[in-house]
């Protein structure tokens, strides 16, 4: 019964579309299980159907932007379109945990050495910096009821990041950047960015548009410098 | 079908087996219903029927009660059926006069309702009494046996199987992929629990075998086709040429000296460089030089030459570079499939990071650096930048024991060479600190615990109970994250080293080697054995013989005891010069037959043809093992399987439909 919520928004989506596009990992890992569940029967249907109006019938793709941008549009076209080169910017991509696991369900990418980022941001003219923590999880819903234990989560992956060389975080998840920011105090932290503002930089987009903000730009900006000198 | 005019006198006895029957089936029901049978002149009961007196119970009632078919009903047949033909037939009866209703194994083990498990198995002796008066009384089929065995695989198991075999007087031919015998244990350092030289006490066996007047030995060999059957296998041995004289050369390698392809050491693992020419290690058996025609620049057409100008001018004249594989048809009686192991794919463990840094190492590769012979001449130095590593990380079941990502099975052996692993590290790096990580010590052998122990406790080496999460790289240091669950505590241990115990998993050619043999391969393509405990050393398939890890994960003493044990099975079946076959077998009637030939390409063991004089099918009763594949698929009804025929299993359904 407690896939009613996930099962009611993908039947109400197969309605609209054959898919349906996340921004957030969390949304993404609920969806993309609850979806591969009810079509691979492990779940009992019968008992969230009676409580739901409408059926899930397995008729909706979950998709993240990412396997949007890379399976559907190509990289190669997201590289044409670019026109201004992040050129020089050391960014760390976070991919978290919900991203990529469990594996066998979520299927985007290897669970333990993913990818799909950084292919991403070569595409844009930066250099993805590998880092260990880049998987690791960052705490997910316990900053609300239990900030220390997440706190300590984000330190240590955004310290990870910036003792690899990272000058900038990339991430794919509002939650993951809301932990990243919160649980560090201004002396240690680096830039957390939703993957879409970069792209959005490298597409040209004015950044105001964008939501970032003077500090974070500036900060973007002089790490490209300081690559460039 | 030959029926007997008079219905057989038939005894019927019920065997307690202690309580494993007696306890939930009510025996002396049992016996009463079966003795208000039609036919059943005697029935009995006893508490131990497979015993002497049990034995002897059956062999006098026999006699006295003038019985023509007896029906046991006991355990399964996989467990006594022969013994009870044999008493069957020392009472002067034809033992296809013997039925088994099994009511231990499908009767009371897997019942709880003792009323219901009763009339099961009143059912099961009744279908068996129905089933015992139609049989005929059959004579085994005697087939000639080939007096040879054929030995795959050049490892310890292989190399034991064939000494043996040939020290009791029959010849062998030995087939190896490679171009010398030695297998996985020449690879060795050490071994445990005795910490024996490995290539010292395989090395004299590896040049007995070699010199063995009764072994042939067939190297750079794969098995290409076999034919026939238990006694009388007819083998096709493809072999590579080795385009140097064996008996010429004497391994100067002024050859390799020259050779201009330089390609990674597969007996080090990789962690050295060989020439396309080479000598796979110092003491390969022959000791002769051998080209790797895969890796050579070109012999067809001839490309670089250089060796042969150099053992022209230098050596003893015995490269021959226009040398061509053959192909050898050889006759067997016996095949021994003693194919071994190689370890699984490191770098599927992604979260360990083989393959990223090269510090991040297999156990065989560990190995290597630990024997004299390896790249490092036994010296442990850290394959990146080769400084002495002092703190080196075990991890055992790496990618074992987990279903979901790895293999799911245990390999056996990777405690116990860990242990040693890292007392060696400890010896040769006195003040380094080795770590490793387990989920527990299997160490079930003899001498294995206390050898265990002692590394623990001489050694000062740090077990940590807990798995690893996470291997990777910090400023040139590995860092591995796992948790040693005794404390509860999450570590971080900075590591030089990580050895990764990986587990084993059947050598790539046994798959195609098995659907050679028809021989069935288990769920993880380790060859599958006729019975797990009571014949381990056997296929399914008749007169396949099974050794060494090709079979499952084992350890030397296991290898080496299971091919001596395979080796006397086929001496036991060399040991007459005819093989009694069952004929329980398909039988066709040629007057039903129409010659659609349906049924010959679907016989898995090509026992059926079609007469080219009278063009119907034809089985061979040798070859035949009684499957009933054919049966199933004949239109006319023309093919049918001796003491299991229509008639019979429909009396049998009868009997069963009626009770």
């Amino acid at each position: 019964m407690t896939k009613a919520g996930p099962n009611r928004i993908l039947s109400r989506a197969q309605r609209e579309s054959s898919t349906l596009t996340t921004l957030c990992a969390g949304c993404y890992n609920v969806l993309k299980r609850t979806a591969f569940h009810a079509t691979h029967t492990l779940t009992p249907q019968q008992a969230i159907n009676t409580f739901n109006e409408e059926q899930f019938t397995g008729g909706v793709e979950v998709l993240h932007f990412l396997e949007v941008l890379r399976d559907r549009i190509g990289f190669d076209a997201v590289e044409k379109a670019v026109k201004a080169p992040l050129n020089g910017l050391q960014v760390g991509a976070y991919y978290g945990c919900l991203l990529l696991r469990p594996s066998d369900e979520m299927s985007l990418d290897d669970p333990n050495r993913p990818s799909i980022m950084e292919d991403l941001l070569a595409r844009l003219g930066c250099t993805p910096i590998d880092y260990p923590a880049r998987t690791q999880c960052c705490g997910s819903y316990l900053s609300v009821n239990s900030a220390e234990p997440s706190e300590a989560l984000a330190r240590d992956i955004v310290q990870s990041a910036r003792k690899s060389g990272a000058k900038v975080l990339a991430v794919s998840c509002p939650l993951c950047k809301y932990n990243l920011e919160i649980g560090l105090n201004t002396a240690d932290s680096i830039p957390i960015i939703y993957f879409t503002q970069l792209l959005g930089l490298a597409l040209g987009v004015d950044p105001q548009q964008l939501q970032l903000g003077e500090d974070q730009l500036q900060r973007i900006r002089e790490a490209q410098k300081i690559e460039a000198m | 079908m030959t029926l007997s005019s008079t219905p057989k006198r038939v005894g019927v006895f019920v065997c307690h087996c202690g309580l494993n029957i007696a306890g939930t089936v009510n025996v002396d029901e049992v016996v009463d219903r079966a003795k208000k049978q039609k036919g059943v002149v005697f029935a009995i009961d006893h508490k131990y029927l497979c015993s002497e007196p049990g034995q002897t119970l059956v062999r006098d009632s026999i006699k006295q009660q003038h019985l023509d078919a007896v029906v046991v009903a006991a355990c399964s047949p996989a467990m006594h059926e022969s013994t009870f033909k044999n008493v069957v037939q020392s009472a002067g009866l034809n033992r296809y006069n013997c039925e088994i209703a099994n009511i231990r194994e499908q009767g009371s083990w897997v019942h709880e309702d003792h009323e219901r498990a009763t009339k099961k198995s009143h059912i099961a002796v009744r279908q068996a009494i129905e089933k015992v008066n139609l049989n005929e009384a059959l004579q085994p089929i005697m087939v000639p046996v080939t007096r040879r065995v054929l030995v795959v695989g050049g490892g310890i198991a292989g190399i034991r199987a064939a000494l043996d075999v040939a020290n009791a007087g029959y010849e062998v031919y030995l087939v190896e992929k490679s171009g010398t015998i030695g297998g996985r244990m020449a690879q060795l350092s050490e071994t445990f629990p005795t910490l024996d030289c490995s290539t010292c006490i395989l090395g004299p066996l590896m040049v007995e075998a070699y010199r063995h007047p009764n072994i042939k030995l067939f190297r750079l060999s794969k098995v290409e086709d076999v034919k026939g059957y238990i006694g009388n296998f007819k083998v096709t041995i493809s072999q590579e040429p080795a385009y140097v004289d064996v008996a010429k050369c004497n391994a100067c390698g002024e050859c390799a000296k020259v050779c201009p392809a330089e390609v990674p050491n597969e007996f080090d693992m990789g962690l050295t460089w060989r020439k396309a020419i080479y000598t796979p290690f110092a003491q390969a058996v022959p000791p002769a030089y051998v080209l790797d025609s895969k890796n050579c620049l070109g012999l067809l057409p001839q490309a670089c030459g250089e060796c042969k100008k150099a053992c022209d001018k230098f050596g003893t004249s015995c490269i021959n570079l226009d040398a061509w594989p053959q192909n050898h048809e050889l006759e067997v009686g016996a095949i021994i499939a003693a194919t071994g192991y190689e370890l699984y794919d490191a770098t599927k463990l992604t979260e360990y990071g083989y393959g990223t840094n090269p510090d991040i190492m297999t156990s065989l590769e560990f190995e290597r650096m630990l024997s004299a012979s390896g790249p490092t001449s036994g010296e442990i130095r850290c394959p990146s930048d080769g400084r002495v590593p002092k703190e080196v990380v075990f991890i055992q079941c790496a990618g074992q024991r987990e279903p979901e990502t790895g293999l799911p099975y245990c390999s056996k052996i990777c405690c116990m060479y860990t242990a040693r692993h890292a007392m060696m590290f400890h010896h040769k790096v006195p003040d380094g600190q080795a770590f490793i990580f387990y989920m527990d010590i299997r160490a079930g052998g003899k001498g294995y615990e206390e050898f265990v122990k002692r590394c623990q406790e001489e050694k000062g080496l740090l077990y940590l109970r807990g798995r690893v999460a996470k291997v990777y790289d910090e400023n040139g240091k590995l860092i591995v994250r796992g948790v040693d669950t005794l404390s509860g505590k999450t570590v971080e241990i900075k590591a030089d080293i990580v050895v990764l115990a990986v587990g084993m998993i059947p050598s790539a050619d046994s798959h195609e080697l098995a659907s050679k043999l028809k021989a069935s391969l288990d769920m993880y393509g380790f060859f599958a054995e006729a019975h797990p405990k009571l014949r381990p050393l056997e296929s399914p398939t008749a007169g396949i013989y099974l050794a060494g890890a090709g079979h499952a994960p084992k350890d030397i003493p296991d290898t080496v005891a299971q091919a001596s044990g395979a080796a006397s099975k086929a001496l036991d079946l060399l040991s007459s010069p005819t093989l009694e076959r069952e004929p329980t077998v398909a039988k066709v009637t040629g007057e039903l037959c129409s010659g659609c030939g349906i049924c010959i390409p679907l016989c898995p063991y090509t026992a059926l043809s079609l007469s080219p004089i009278t063009k119907v099918a034809e089985v061979s009763a040798a070859l035949c093992e009684g499957c009933g594949t054919c049966i199933a698929s004949c239109p006319s009804g023309a093919l049918t399987l001796r003491n299991l025929t229509d008639e019979q299993i429909l009396a049998m359904v009868e009997a069963i439909v009626a009770s």
